[in-house]
């Protein structure tokens, strides 16, 4: 298998983590969801630094965050798929 | 698995140890110095300088007593020598890591002043040198090594590929006979449901849930503050791609497997008392102040994930780093025993990853130096749960 620019851990989560250096916007990635191996197409629409994540659908403010399969925080902003979600558009719910 | 011997050092007590120290402890911060000056004057011996351990009361002060008399126990250590301010606290030091059968020997500084007590704790350290220095390794089995986690650092690689080459690790040597540990109490947050679920017993799980709860009541309530001032996560953890608490303890639990659980919840600093297997213990997640009560509850050796490129070592304890990101193991590879970058390419499953882990324990414990100690690192944190009278 060619080397995967993203991966995701479980099918139900809706962000993945950018696992090369210096992704360009624009780039046409392969992501790999580790717990079952399959595989997903998607273009990035920012420059994402490794070990970022990358929306894997449109994300909304409000919208939860799943990624392990489990609730890892809220949406504060938007991003569109392929976008990054970090501490500009995402934030936790404990404190 | 490959060889599961290991050649090391059978202690007084049966314990198993992998290095072999002669430790200078301070019962106190006021005699660090002498302890210092203990340690220039004869080589193969270490001061363990530390800040705290006057005016500490109840708790706190119990806590101190079992960091000091845990670490001098430990199997890694060979000989102690003791030095505080008076004798009442010293002895107590010297009595509990005597109880051990290992050579220990208490000096204190009062009605004799620095340069006499130096003087005699030399001798004393010189033949402990002596002693120690002669002691061979012998052949014991792997399961007999008291195995501990604790990452720093992290970044989304961690969760991704050097935690669960940790977890995988315990999943293979737990069920061999191996003692493994795992705290951090605050980094649970948002996985405490998952946490609890991961006891091997409703009492477990029940102790569990109290210490987190004790700590959301007693530290988080009260001093709270937006994302907790930048530490949790950390600035190092947002520069790796880490967005929240509950993100970053969802990365932390995937240190103890697949199937691994957990049989007891430890305070900090408390010695493992229901048999082989893994434990939660109560503690910080600042790097060094974890790895330092878990060498004093006994484990000899130390498995660190890092993403972002934690340095942190132990002076008695042997800390393995482990990294799968690719940009931390070649800007920062002097830090890194295990490389597992291979996990985030897809040519390295996680499987293979553990036991290449389980590979660098086994040298680690016959002798190899890793990256923490050939680079001088000696964190010792003492945990201070609150102020002094």
């Amino acid at each position: 298998m060619a080397e995967p620019q993203f991966l995701v851990h479980s099918p139900k989560d809706n962000v993945g983590v950018v696992v090369i250096e210096n992704l360009a916007k624009g780039t046409d990635m392969l992501g790999v969801v580790t717990e079952d191996d399959s595989t997903l197409n998607l273009k990035s629409e920012a420059d994402i630094p490794i070990g970022h994540k990358v929306a894997l659908v449109d994300l909304k403010e409000g919208d939860t965050i799943i990624k392990y399969g489990e609730d890892i925080g809220k949406m504060v902003g938007p991003a569109e798929k392929g976008g990054h979600v970090h501490t500009h558009n995402m934030k936790t719910k404990r404190w | 698995m490959s060889n599961e011997k290991i050649m090391a050092y059978r202690r007084e007590n049966g314990r198993v140890g992998v290095r072999n120290h002669v430790v200078i402890l301070p019962v106190d911060d006021i005699s660090n110095a002498c302890c210092e000056n203990v340690a220039k004057n004869i080589q193969g011996t270490m001061a363990l300088p530390h800040a705290y351990g006057r005016l500490q009361f109840g708790e706190d002060l119990e806590l101190h007593f079992r960091t000091m008399i845990g670490t001098g126990s430990n199997p890694n250590v060979a000989a102690v020598i003791v030095i505080g301010i008076e004798p009442g606290w010293t002895n107590k030091i010297v009595e509990g890591i005597r109880a051990t059968g290992k050579p220990c020997e208490g000096f204190w500084i009062e009605q004799y002043g620095d340069i006499d007590t130096t003087a005699r704790a030399s001798r004393k350290a010189k033949e402990f040198v002596h002693w120690a220095s002669e002691l061979q390794r012998e052949e014991c089995d792997m399961s007999e090594l008291w195995v501990s986690t604790k990452c720093g650092e992290s970044d989304t690689t961690t969760g991704l590929g050097s935690c669960p080459t940790v977890g995988n690790m315990y999943d293979k040597l737990l069920p061999k006979g191996i003692y493994g540990v795992f705290g951090e109490t605050s980094e649970i947050t948002g996985a405490e449901h998952i946490c609890e679920k991961r006891a091997a017993n409703p009492e477990a799980a029940a102790k569990f849930m109290k210490i987190f709860q004790a700590y959301q009541d007693e530290v988080i309530e009260p001093f709270k503050t937006d994302d907790l001032s930048d530490s949790q996560p950390t600035k190092g953890n947002i520069e790796g791609g880490l967005t929240t608490i509950e993100e970053k303890a969802m990365g932390n639990l995937e240190k103890i497997g697949r199937t691994s659980t957990y049989i007891d919840a430890l305070g900090p600093a408390e010695a493992p008392e229901k048999g082989a297997g893994l434990y939660f213990m109560d503690t910080s997640s600042a790097a060094a102040e974890c790895v330092t009560l878990m060498a004093a509850a006994g484990y000899v050796v130390h498995t660190f994930p890092t993403g972002q490129g934690n340095i942190v070592g132990n002076p008695i304890v042997p800390v393995i780093k482990i990294s799968a990101n690719p940009r931390t193991v070649r800007t920062m590879s002097e830090h890194i025993d295990c490389d597992v970058s291979g996990i985030l390419k897809r040519t390295q499953t996680i499987s293979d990853a553990g036991d290449a882990l389980i590979e660098m324990i086994r040298r680690t414990s016959n002798g190899r130096m890793t990256a923490a100690e050939a680079l001088g690192h000696r964190e010792f944190v003492m945990t201070k749960l609150y102020r002094s009278a």
